[in-house]
């Protein structure tokens, strides 16, 4: 018995020894060195000297950074309301499609995956600019709309002004809920999947209408589901760094493209890597936040 | 057309707009260490350049004409140049670093030095490009292209010649319409050129005038681009853009309505040199081939693909006139006589002139 005890032992250790070996080689090593560069100084050009010294922390909460800090969680904030607002409703649809239909639907909500961010990026880029398609089609019905009017004798349109959609915090938070959005559904639907059906009956029966049922019994027990897909939105869009370097404007910019300014212009490498790692106790924060929250639903009780 | 078919094929937008895939591109060569043959080296060179910065068949001629095979990788911004040197050579031979990057890596110890005696077409480079503060005496870097920085705008949209840096700095005519460059220094300094200061040197007392200045302007601006001004300006997205001349002069040839202009107060030069880093496995194929790029007809095929303008006074010589005469590529002496390259400062003044644009734009 004890034999076969240490020989289960070994091939969990065996199991375990590569993943193992990959985090920390390619995850905990990298990160405890830039955690030490974040406790340095730029010794000449090409050196970093590890001081100890805490002044790159200390610039990293001056109420410059701290307002980048901010603005960068109220975006990725925003975003994820928006996209909990648009994802409940297609998750909740896709609960009750029908079973062949479900997989269709899951495939298309997984699909963006396929192609490249950047290249989805500059698709929006095409889309949104000001020759771009919104605009071009929004002409051509302004332009028909004139033409109709001038046939029946009304005034005609005047000329057409193009919508300002691109270069501004607008985009970004379009680009950011576009890019975010199966984050969301996903999660939430893996959690109203589960949902025990007998349950929205018995409130449908007992006399709750659809709205109250939903907020009632359907949000309540999903909570865990939400938890995760609001993490799992809010984190990648706290550290977006390309959809505000593509399509935002002048006051676009994020705490992500400060960092890699740091790193790569400014080539200050403690003071990039400083502001890396309050962005990265932020994540833990809500991180704990949710743990919080997940241990408080009736599910995790029961 | 889309952004992506409609992007000129230039070196300073294409990788820098796919930034982290740039990282991917294969670099199968580097790091192998060279079998040092008796009497000579290995047929082999890594050359290290940007996109789309190279003749049609230009490496091709070079192993035709020495039997040396030419590895080419890519780099998009000289930041990425620098990190990737900055831990030690991993086997580049020739490197095309910017005037002031030169300055930089040869304070940091990382470019040898060139042997002139074996770049006998030295004689081809204009003597104007001799002996340049950034390098004096080209000890360490030859001129491969230069670049101005002005304004590009579209001349239906625009009221007459916008000859000042006021037009894009200090102005809400434009409002909406204007985009800057992003990069940090470059904007400081021209913002110091237009309130009639040399690019370098600028004084501490100056910084807070520039900042306000811009952060007054800022309402106006459409866009910082990261070096794809001549995108924004070409899709009709702004009408007046701070970019390079060579940029411009690419999305010209397809839109006669847009226009290059170097404002009077004078602008920033920009250099791209041929170097050597420090610990290049194979120094004689470097000097071999940094001396075959510099040859007249070598220099004139490559200038015919990416039209920048080149400081190689006998490929200038082959080219067709509309080349030559191209007052975009070309600006007049007295233009050429306002401008100045951006020297290196030091490392606190590359923090000092971030910090500036970060307030900036989130003020």
């Amino acid at each position: 018995m004890e034999q076969s005890w240490k020989q289960a032992k070994a091939v969990f250790a065996a199991a375990l020894a590569a993943p193992l070996a990959w985090l920390v080689v390619f995850f905990v090593a990298p990160m405890v060195i830039v955690w030490a560069f974040s406790f340095g100084q730029n010794q000449g050009l090409t050196e970093i000297a590890i001081s100890g010294t805490f002044h790159n922390y200390a610039r990293a909460i001056a109420p410059l950074y701290l307002q980048i800090f901010l603005k960068s969680a109220w975006v990725a904030g925003l975003t994820t309301a928006l996209c909990l607002v648009l994802g409940f409703p297609v998750a909740l649809a896709i609960t009750f499609a029908a079973d062949r239909a479900k997989t269709w639907l899951l495939l298309l909500i997984m699909l963006p995956f396929w192609t490249n961010l950047l290249i989805r990026t500059y698709a929006l880029i095409a889309v949104l600019r000001t020759e771009g398609y919104v605009n071009m089609g929004l002409e051509w019905l302004w332009k028909g709309g004139g033409a109709l009017a001038a046939l029946v004798g009304l005034k005609p349109l005047g000329a057409f002004q193009p919508l300002e959609l691109l270069h501004n915090n607008f985009a970004v938070v379009l680009g950011l809920v576009y890019v975010h959005l199966p984050f969301m559904v996903l999660p939430l639907y893996a959690a109203l999947d589960r949902l025990d059906r007998s349950l929205l009956e018995a409130s449908l029966d007992l006399g709750a209408g659809h709205l109250r049922t939903l907020l009632r019994v359907v949000v309540p027990l999903a909570l865990p589901g939400i938890a995760s897909g609001v993490l799992i939105t809010f984190i990648p869009a706290l550290g977006a760094y390309l959809t505000p370097d593509l399509l935002g404007g002048p006051d676009s910019q994020m705490i992500a493209n400060v960092i890699e300014r740091q790193f790569k212009r400014a080539n200050d490498w403690p003071f990039g890597a400083a502001l890396s790692f309050v962005l990265m106790y932020l994540t833990f924060i809500a991180v704990a936040i949710q743990a919080v929250l997940a241990k408080r639903t009736p599910e995790a009780r029961g | 057309m889309t952004t992506l078919t409609r992007r000129g094929l230039n070196r300073r937008s294409l990788l820098t707009a796919t930034g982290a895939a740039a990282i991917g591109l294969t670099f199968t060569a580097c790091g192998a260490k060279p079998k040092a043959a008796p009497g000579g080296e290995e047929p082999k060179l890594n050359f290290y350049n940007w996109d789309t910065y190279i003749g049609e068949t230009t490496l091709a001629d070079f192993r035709k004409a020495t039997g040396v095979d030419v590895n080419m990788s890519l780099f998009a911004t000289n930041d990425e140049l620098f990190a990737k040197l900055k831990a030690g050579n991993p086997g580049f031979d020739v490197i095309v670093p910017s005037n002031e990057f030169v300055t930089r890596m040869t304070q940091a110890g990382m470019l040898e030095p060139l042997d002139h005696g074996k770049i006998p077409n030295l004689k081809n480079i204009d003597p104007a490009f001799l002996n340049p503060d950034y390098d004096p005496g080209r000890k360490y870097s030859m001129p491969y292209t230069w670049l101005l920085m002005g304004i590009g705008y579209r001349k239906s949209k625009v009221d007459g010649v916008p000859d000042s840096w006021k037009w894009v700095l200090d102005s809400d005519k434009y409002k909406g319409r204007i985009a800057l460059v992003s990069e940090a220094a470059d904007l400081v300094r021209l913002g110091a050129k237009y309130l009639g200061h040399s690019v370098n040197g600028v004084p501490a007392d100056m910084l807070p005038r520039i900042e306000q200045m811009l952060i007054k302007q800022k309402p106006f601006v459409k866009a910082f681009h990261d070096d794809n001004g001549q995108d924004l300006l070409a899709s009709g997205e702004v009408d007046l853009v701070i970019e390079f001349n060579g940029d411009i002069a690419q999305v010209m040839k397809d839109d006669p309505d847009l226009d290059f202009v170097v404002p009077k107060e004078g602008t920033l030069i920009n250099s791209d040199t041929l170097c050597i880093p420090k610990g290049a496995p194979r120094p004689n194929n470097a000097h071999a081939f940094i001396n075959y790029l510099l040859d007249a007809q070598a220099g004139a095929a490559i200038t015919r693909k990416i039209l920048y303008p080149t400081p190689n006074a006998a490929a200038k010589a082959l080219m067709p006139e509309s080349y030559r005469e191209n007052k975009v590529i070309f600006p007049p002496a007295d233009v050429m006589a306002r401008c100045e390259y951006g020297a290196f400062e030091g490392a606190e003044k590359a923090s000092l002139y971030e910090e500036i644009i970060t307030r900036v734009r989130a003020a």
